[in-house]
């Protein structure tokens, strides 16, 4: 066996400092393993874009294809969900998109940090578009904004409730989305550690068969890690429609 | 009872909220069976739907392992 200490199926998630400067103001400002995948992450995404639109060709090759795919399917996206008004708001999405399928996918590599796995993370993108839609429903219609929260057609003695609950679901939006994302990361790369413990654990006489579930998960995985990026995207042009075109 | 004994047995708990997650999910496809056999030509714009609709259900079953997490390690 190895003679290194084994880890548990949460190790992978550890921060480890690569920088030691001291805390200024309080706060630890040192370059992690977090900040390094996401460094990772902007250069694949950069790299993936540029290089594909190297050479501007009329008739594309294969990865000015792949590049222009993944431009329409955003722009799309946008159109079908905002519709006109959205165009204005195509990089922002188009941005968070990228960061969070390459954030997901570099993290499907062994030995390699998933960044989106923290809470933290998907908070900190989640606030800023909870609040980012709070500004802009209110730069677009001003105080009418708060009409959101009754909707139409309420019967005037179900209207204090209706608001309260609308105002509750509203209030879940930022913590739904992150949640949503950082569980569905974490708890993936925790079953495929558990069931890599088991792949060892049954040595090579019966290890073939957590093997097998191991190959299928990470396969799923993959699919997960995609289709939760979507789902992120989706949701905040949904949320944005919903600011933009009140209902 | 310890009250280390009782943050375990309220993690094993959280488990018993996957029953929603589950159910949600095969409704979800159940109804996209259901679309392709009254209409087969629908499949693809279905599709995209069912995928949406099945991430947002699951994530209510991790909602419940996010609490469970919760118990174990920051209680």
């Amino acid at each position: 066996m190895t003679d290194k200490a084994s880890h548990g199926p949460l190790h992978q998630f550890e921060i480890h400092y690569l920088s030691s400067f001291p805390d200024i103001g309080g706060l630890n400002i040192n370059f992690s393993n977090a900040s390094l995948f996401m460094v990772f992450a902007m250069i694949l995404v950069t790299v993936f874009l540029a290089g594909g639109m190297r050479r501007k060709a009329l008739v594309p090759s294969r990865w000015q294809s792949m590049s222009e795919l993944t431009y329409e399917f955003v722009a799309s996206m946008l159109k079908e969900n905002v519709g006109p008004a959205g165009r204005k708001y195509f990089p922002f999405i188009f941005t968070l998109f990228m960061f969070i399928i390459a954030c997901n996918l570099i993290g499907m590599l062994p030995y390699s940090f998933t960044v989106t796995s923290h809470i933290i993370v998907t908070f900190t993108l989640a606030l800023f578009i909870f609040l980012g839609v709070i500004v802009i429903g209110f730069i677009k219609h001003g105080m009418h904004y708060f009409s959101i929260f009754l909707p139409e057609g309420t019967p005037w003695w179900m209207a204090p409730l209706m608001i309260f609950i609308e105002i509750a679901a509203y209030l879940a939006r930022p913590v739904s989305l992150s949640v949503r994302l950082a569980a569905n990361m974490m708890a993936g790369h925790t079953m495929l550690k558990v069931i890599a413990g088991f792949v060892i654990g049954l040595g090579w006489m019966l290890g073939w068969m957590p093997f097998i579930l191991l190959t299928v998960l990470v396969g799923f995985e993959l699919f997960v890690a995609i289709l939760q990026a979507y789902i992120f995207a989706i949701l905040t042009c949904v949320y944005l429609n919903n600011a933009i075109h009140l209902h | 009872m310890e009250y280390e004994a009782l943050k375990y047995i309220g993690a094993g708990l959280t488990t018993l909220g996957m029953f929603g997650a589950a159910i949600g999910v095969g409704i979800v496809f159940a109804a996209m069976l259901n679309g392709i056999a009254r209409n087969p030509s629908a499949e693809t714009k279905l599709a995209k739907y069912v995928y949406i609709g099945a991430g947002l259900s699951e994530a209510m079953g991790l909602f419940a392992l996010v609490i469970g997490l919760i118990l174990l390690f920051a209680v």
